[in-house]
C-alpha cells in the first residue's frame, strides 16, 4: 500500500460524511477515491452528465444549479465543507439532473461511483453503511425543496 | 314600606316599578312581541310585556304560543340578550379631521344612557357578569361598556319556565337569580297574581322603598321558591361541565369536528345570539374629500372568512376550524383566559343555529369518544 | 418593503422594548399591526418596516412626509432581553421576519459585553429580497458576531453567498447550546422547523422564543381576533417562549 493510498483513507475517514467509519469499510471506500480540485467557476459536472461520482468537500463552495430560460442559470442549493454533492451515482439511470459549480476554489475527494456500487453490492454491510449516510442527504434536500416550493417568504406567505 | 325582607309587589306595582324608574331617568328595556318572537326592546309600561305569551324552544326552533294565564314572564329568553345595549353592535370609536398635514383625533364620548334593564334571566346575569370579565376586569378596559354597565339598573326575573334547549343547571347559573341584581322578581300565577321581590342592592332598597309593596308571608316564599324548583327539575337539556376545559383541549383532533362541519353553515348566527360572544372588528370610513373620517366598531364572529385574515390568507378556512374554535373557546379556552366557562346554558345557540346543531350533544359525542391523540397544551 | 419613520407629536409613548409592535392608522382606510424595527437606544424614532400587502399598508407605504398617520403602543410582550443575559445568543430570522429582531440585534450589539456568542442566520427568499442589506453587510464585518444569510434560490450572477434553508446554517454555527437564547421569528412554518432543529441542536424548548403574527383589530386582548387556542397573541404575546405554544402549533388552522 503506498503512502497516498493511506493518505487518501485518512482523509475519508477525517470527513464529516464519514464520521465513525469502521476502518475496514474506510479503506474498501477509500479504495475508490482520488483526490480532486477545482478552481472558480469550474464546473465539476453538468445536467444530463453521467453521475459516476460523488464529491466530499474539503474546502470551498459549490453551487448547485439549474438553467431556466430568461433566468438565466438558478442556484437552488449551495454546498461547503464536510458535506457532499451527488446522491445520483446511487440510483438508475446515474445521470445529474442539475449542475455543480465551483463557486470559490474548492478541494474535494471525488468517489468512483461505480467502483463503489460494486463494492456495496459485494458487500451489503457496506452497502448499508453507506446508505445510512446518504439518506440523511436526501431527505435534508427533499425538505429543504418543500420549503422552497413553499415559497414560505414569498407574497403569499 | 320600611321592612328589608322579600315583599310582595302586584301587577299594578310593577306598572309604579316602571313609572320610578322612568322617573329616576333610566330608559326602560325588557321584553315584548315583535316579528313572531319575543325581543328586547323599549318598553313604554307593563302593558308591553308578553303577556299570555310563551315560547316553544327545540334546536333550530322557536315558536310563540298562547298561554292558558296571564303571566308576563311566562317564557323563556329570545334571539336578544342584554350585550346589544351593553356592548352595542355598532359603536362609534373616534371621529378625525384633517386640516392640511395636521389630523385632529376626537374619541367617541361615552354614553351617558341608563338602561334599566327588565326581566333579566339568571343565566343573562351570569353572562353579563362575564362580559364584565372581558371588558371591565382586565389590564385594558372599554370605557363605552363601562359607562353603560355603571348606569344600569337590572330588574331580574327567575325563571318559571325552562325552555327545551336550557340548561343553565348544567351551567351552574340558573334558573334562580343568586347576585348582580338590583330587584328580583318571582312572578306567582297561582292565586293572586302577583310578584315576590328582593332587592339585591342598594339602588333597588330605594327603588323598593318607594312602592306599594307589603312584606312577603311564608306562603308568598314557599310560592316563590316552588316557581324555580319547578323550572330546575324541567331543563331542555343537560351537558356535564366541570371537565370541559380539559375535554375540549384534549381533543383538538376529534373526529366529531368534522361531522359538525359538514352540518355547519358558518352563518354565525350562535355568536350573535350568544350572550357572552364579544368579538367585535373595526371599520374605518371618510368622506369624499378624506378630510373626515372615523372608525366604527361592529360585532364580528369567529365564523367569518376574514376574521383570521392575515396576508396569504385565513388561518381558519374550514368550516371544521371555526366551529372548533367557537365552541372550544366558549367552553374550554374561555376558562384560561377569563376564569370561567363562556356558556351560561341559555341555549340560544341551539335555538337559532338554522341546521339545529346542539352544543350538548357535540359535547357529548365527544366525551363518549374521546381521541386518543391532540392534546392541546 | 417600506420603512416608516415616525415622530410622534401627541404625548410620548413609552419607549418599545425589542419585538413589541404598534398599531398604525391611515386615515379612513384603517389600522394594522405593525412591529417596530428600529434602535431602541433611539426612543424619539419610531421606525417600522411595512410590507405593502393590504390596504392599511397600502396606505401607509404611500404617506408623504410629514404627512399624518395614527398611532397606538406599544404593544405585546417582546424579546427576554435580560434572560439573554451572560448567554450565547442565537437568533433566526426569515423574511420580513428580520425586521422585529432588528431592535433586539441592536441592543445585543450596544451592550455586545453582556452577551456570550451572538449569531445571527438569516434566510430570504432571493438577494433581492434581503432586508437591512447594507448594515447586514456592515454588521458582518464586526468580529464579535456572526452574521449568516442564505436564500432560498439565487440567479447566479447576483449572489456568491449560501443558498438554502436557514436551517442548514444552524449546523456552521458555534454556541453552546446548553446556555443559549433563541430568537426565532419569521413564516410559521419556517419558525416550527428553526425550533425543531434548535432542539436537535439541544437548545431547550424553554430558551426558544418564537414571535407569533394573526390578525389583530384591537391590540389589548378585547376584539378576540388573535386567538391562539387559550392565549391573545396581542395581549400574551406576540414572543412567546416555545414550551408554551409547541403544543398549539401541532394543530392546523388553530
Amino acid at each position: 500500500m503506498s503512502g497516498a493510498a493511506k493518505d487518501i483513507e485518512e482523509i475519508v475517514r477525517e470527513h464529516a460524511f464519514f464520521e465513525g467509519l469502521l476502518e475496514p469499510f474506510g479503506k474498501l471506500i477509500s479504495g475508490c477515491a482520488k483526490n480532486v480540485h477545482f478552481q472558480p467557476g469550474e464546473y465539476l459536472f453538468h445536467e444530463g452528465d453521467a453521475a459516476d461520482q460523488f464529491y466530499l468537500i474539503r474546502q470551498g463552495c459549490v453551487a448547485l444549479e439549474i438553467k431556466a430560460p430568461g433566468r438565466g442559470a438558478i442556484t437552488f442549493q449551495t454546498v461547503r465543507e464536510d458535506e457532499v454533492v451527488g446522491v445520483e451515482w446511487l440510483i438508475p439511470p446515474y445521470r445529474w439532473s442539475y449542475d455543480a459549480r465551483a463557486a470559490e476554489f474548492t478541494r474535494a475527494i471525488a468517489m468512483d461511483g461505480a467502483c463503489l456500487r460494486r463494492k456495496c453490492e459485494a458487500d451489503h454491510d457496506l452497502g448499508y453503511e453507506v446508505m445510512k449516510r446518504f439518506m440523511p442527504v436526501l431527505i435534508q434536500r427533499l425538505q429543504a425543496a418543500q420549503m422552497q416550493i413553499l415559497d414560505v417568504y414569498g407574497e403569499q406567505a | 314600606m320600611d321592612h328589608q325582607g322579600p315583599s310582595v309587589l302586584t301587577a299594578l306595582g310593577l306598572q309604579a316599578l316602571f313609572d320610578s324608574l322612568r322617573h329616576r331617568g333610566y330608559r326602560i328595556v325588557g321584553p315584548k312581541v315583535r316579528d313572531g318572537a319575543i325581543v328586547y326592546d323599549d318598553l313604554d309600561g307593563v302593558a308591553d310585556l308578553p303577556q299570555g305569551w310563551t315560547d316553544e324552544q327545540a334546536p333550530g326552533r322557536y315558536r310563540l304560543a298562547r298561554r292558558d294565564d296571564a303571566a308576563l314572564f311566562g317564557y323563556a329568553v329570545g334571539p336578544h340578550s342584554w350585550k346589544a345595549f351593553l356592548h352595542p353592535s355598532v359603536q362609534r370609536l373616534w371621529t378625525a379631521r384633517r386640516e392640511g398635514d395636521a389630523v385632529t383625533v376626537t374619541p367617541e364620548p361615552t354614553s351617558a344612557e341608563r338602561f334599566a334593564f327588565i326581566g333579566v334571566r339568571a343565566c343573562e346575569l351570569k353572562a353579563i357578569e362575564i362580559q364584565d370579565r372581558v371588558f371591565v376586569g382586565g389590564a385594558h378596559i372599554d370605557p363605552h361598556y363601562r359607562a353603560r354597565r355603571e348606569g344600569a339598573f337590572i330588574v331580574a326575573v327567575n325563571c318559571a319556565e325552562a325552555a327545551g334547549t336550557c340548561f343553565c343547571v348544567s351551567m351552574g347559573s340558573g334558573p334562580k337569580v343568586e347576585a348582580g341584581y338590583d330587584l328580583a322578581l318571582t312572578e306567582i300565577t297561582e292565586g293572586e297574581h302577583r310578584f315576590v321581590v328582593e332587592a339585591g342592592s342598594e339602588a333597588g332598597r330605594q327603588v323598593l322603598a318607594e312602592l306599594q309593596a307589603h312584606a312577603a308571608m311564608d306562603g308568598d316564599l314557599d310560592a316563590a321558591e316552588a316557581v324555580v324548583q319547578r323550572t330546575a327539575a324541567s331543563m331542555g337539556r343537560q351537558m356535564r361541565s366541570d371537565d370541559l376545559r380539559e375535554l375540549l383541549a384534549a381533543n383538538l383532533e376529534h373526529p366529531r369536528w368534522d361531522d359538525v362541519a359538514d352540518r355547519c353553515l358558518t352563518c354565525g348566527n350562535c355568536t350573535m345570539v350568544c350572550p357572552t360572544c364579544f368579538c367585535t372588528s373595526v371599520e374605518d370610513s371618510s368622506d369624499l374629500t378624506g378630510a373626515e373620517s372615523s372608525r366604527t366598531r361592529r360585532w364580528d364572529s369567529c365564523f367569518t372568512m376574514d376574521f383570521t385574515h392575515v396576508p396569504g390568507g385565513s388561518v381558519r378556512a374550514s368550516a371544521r376550524s371555526r366551529y372548533r374554535q367557537w365552541m372550544t373557546h366558549k367552553l374550554s379556552s374561555w376558562v384560561d383566559q377569563f376564569g370561567t366557562s363562556g356558556c351560561v346554558g341559555c341555549g340560544r345557540c341551539l335555538t337559532w343555529c338554522p341546521v339545529g346543531i346542539d352544543i350538548t350533544e357535540e359535547v357529548r359525542a365527544i366525551r363518549e369518544s374521546p381521541s386518543k391523540q391532540g392534546a392541546g397544551t | 418593503m417600506w420603512t416608516l419613520e415616525i415622530e410622534p407629536d401627541g404625548p410620548a409613548s413609552a419607549a418599545a422594548a425589542p419585538g413589541q409592535f404598534n398599531m398604525l392608522t391611515a386615515f379612513g382606510v384603517g389600522e394594522a399591526a405593525i412591529s417596530l424595527s428600529g434602535d431602541p437606544a433611539e426612543p424619539g424614532r419610531l421606525v417600522h418596516t411595512i410590507r405593502a400587502v393590504g390596504p392599511v399598508s397600502h396606505a401607509l407605504a404611500q404617506l408623504r412626509p410629514g404627512a399624518a398617520l395614527g398611532l397606538r403602543g406599544p404593544f405585546g410582550a417582546g424579546w427576554p432581553m435580560a434572560e439573554a443575559a451572560g448567554r450565547d445568543v442565537v437568533i433566526m430570522a426569515g423574511g420580513l421576519g428580520l425586521a422585529p429582531l432588528r431592535p433586539a440585534i441592536y441592543r445585543l450589539l450596544a451592550e455586545r459585553a453582556r452577551y456570550g456568542q451572538v449569531q445571527v442566520l438569516y434566510g430570504a427568499r432571493s438577494p433581492a429580497d434581503i432586508l437591512f442589506r447594507r448594515e447586514l453587510e456592515s454588521w458582518r464585518r464586526r468580529l464579535d458576531v456572526e452574521i449568516e444569510v442564505t436564500v432560498d434560490h439565487a440567479a447566479v450572477s447576483d449572489w456568491r453567498g449560501h443558498v438554502g434553508v436557514v436551517t442548514t446554517l444552524l449546523g456552521r454555527a458555534a454556541f453552546d447550546p446548553a446556555n443559549t437564547v433563541a430568537l426565532v421569528c419569521g413564516p410559521e412554518i419556517m419558525m416550527r422547523f428553526c425550533a425543531a432543529a434548535l432542539g436537535d441542536a439541544g437548545v431547550k424548548a424553554e430558551a426558544i422564543h418564537l414571535s407569533m403574527e394573526r390578525n389583530m383589530k384591537c391590540a389589548i386582548g378585547l376584539c378576540g381576533h388573535c386567538q391562539f387556542g387559550p392565549v391573545f397573541i396581542c395581549r400574551d404575546g406576540p414572543v412567546f417562549r416555545y414550551d408554551q405554544v409547541a403544543g398549539l402549533l401541532r394543530h392546523k388552522e388553530l
